[in-house]
């Protein structure tokens, strides 16, 4: 069996980076809510490298100390939208974000707001993942480009551009724990969810923009967006929802044809 | 306990302008100054109202505000009035998708196009607006 060997300071790193201390305080947040746990931290002294990643503190803690700890990864490269979670007060993937980057001693990890936690840092995405669903992500058409007799359909660069980047989402759930209508209302599809509406709409081999208009034309739909820009200020991917969502919004406020 | 639950941020989440940069104090601003707005909109017409029960209730309730808490109010109301104005301009076209940038391949570091210097710049002087309103208004209202 592997055996994985904790990043232990080296004297190299020592020197060089004189100001970063090598061992930090991790304190992570412990719940169980459905078992009625209140929640608590647990506090662990952590040793690290200038690259070590919140990712790997908290697995160091899981390795060394206890393994009970629940938190959800798997790519461990900013790929797959499993590690967002509350970093020192923000919302971030811990896999992308290095200890040295936070400039503190204290590295607090909490569970996403706006989140059902299930259990410490792992929160449940079902209603992310049903409002998703509900704007269509797909791209809607008679016709198919994977009959025999027809063609891939022809897209040129700057028909890309337009939707590229909002196709960037890993569905992380960073934007609808920073957004602050998010924070109040239920019922609100989130930037997650109305950007991804765009990201099809803008899609010009898409037909079903009058659907989803029609599906995010709600009264806990993009209404509720005040354009605060909190998505786009931790989104990992330079998604940007908030413009995604305004530039969809001038459909229906006829700015855009 | 439905509250803890579902980990929501609620009110005091939503109304924290601290985390995420200028564009999240401009909406708690604008949420502010409307509301603060709506508030004076009511004061205002219970306070003219008063004109309707004739010249001595008139007289009376200009005493109770033609004081130098009421002109601070008054001040106050200038600034709202004109970040709200201003800024619910800016608002108003981005909502519209009007200067919230041009997507794009997002290269890292993955700034945000939607939260540009336009933008932040629209917002600084719509506070430097609000700012000299306060300050006019104030020398107007307070000074001899
Ligand atoms: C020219 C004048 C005005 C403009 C351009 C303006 C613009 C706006 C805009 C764009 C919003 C929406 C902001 C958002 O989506 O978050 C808003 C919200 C609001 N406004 Fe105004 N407004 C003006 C005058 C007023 C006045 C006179 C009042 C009060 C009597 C007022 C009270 C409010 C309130 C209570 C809100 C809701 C705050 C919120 O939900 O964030 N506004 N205004
Ligand atoms: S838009 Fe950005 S922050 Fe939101 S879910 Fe997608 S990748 Fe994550
Ligand atoms: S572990 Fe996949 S995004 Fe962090």
């Amino acid at each position: 069996m592997a055996v994985v060997e904790a990043p232990k300071p080296s004297e190299e790193s020592n020197t060089k980076t004189s100001s970063q201390p090598n061992t930090i305080t991790l304190r992570i947040a412990r719940s169980n809510p459905s078992e009625g746990q209140e929640p608590s931290f647990s506090e662990f002294q952590i040793p690290v490298q200038k690259w070590t990643t919140v990712l790997e503190a908290i697995l160091y803690v899981k390795q060394n100390f206890d393994h009970s700890v629940a938190v959800r990864y798997s790519c461990r490269q900013a790929s797959c939208g499993s590690c967002g979670m509350k970093i020192n007060g923000r919302p971030a993937l811990a896999c992308y974000t290095k200890v040295s980057e936070l400039n503190s001693n204290v590295i607090t990890v909490e569970p996403m707001n706006n989140f059902p936690i299930i259990r410490d840092l792992a929160v449940d995405f079902k209603q992310l993942i049903s409002n998703h669903k509900k704007m269509k992500p797909f791209i809607i058409r008679e016709d198919s480009e994977v009959t025999p007799e027809s063609k891939e359909f022809i897209q040129t660069p700057q028909d890309l551009e337009k939707f590229l980047q909002f196709s960037y989402c890993i569905k992380c759930g960073l934007c609808n724990s920073a957004c602050p209508t998010m924070a109040t209302d239920t019922s609100f599809i989130g930037p997650q969810g109305l950007a991804q509406a765009y990201r099809y709409v803008a899609d010009n081999r898409d037909k079903g923009k009058d659907d989803r208009l029609k599906i995010v034309d709600d009264s806990h739909g993009i209404w509720r967006c005040h354009f605060a820009g909190s998505c786009s200020q931790v989104c990992p991917k330079g998604v940007d929802p908030a413009m995604a969502i305004q530039l969809l919004r001038g459909y229906l406020l006829g700015f855009r044809k | 306990m439905a509250e803890r639950l579902s980990n929501r941020e609620g009110i005091k989440g939503m109304a924290n302008p601290t985390r995420y940069g200028l564009e999240r104090v401009a909406y708690w601003l604008q949420r502010l100054s409307g509301l603060g707005l709506l508030a004076y909109l009511i004061g205002h017409i219970y306070e003219t109202s008063a004109i309707v029960n004739g010249k001595i209730a008139w007289d009376k309730m200009l005493e109770l505000t033609q004081t130098i808490e009421g002109h601070l109010i008054l001040t106050l109301v200038i600034g709202m009035c004109v970040f709200h104005t201003a800024n619910g301009i800016r608002v108003m076209l981005g909502h519209g998708g009007i200067g919230v940038g041009k997507p794009g391949q997002p290269e890292y570091p993955y700034k945000a196009a939607s939260l540009n210097y336009k933008q932040r710049l629209c917002i600084w002087v719509s506070i430097a607006l609000a700012a000299l309103a306060m300050m006019y208004g104030a020398s107007v209202l307070l000074g001899d």
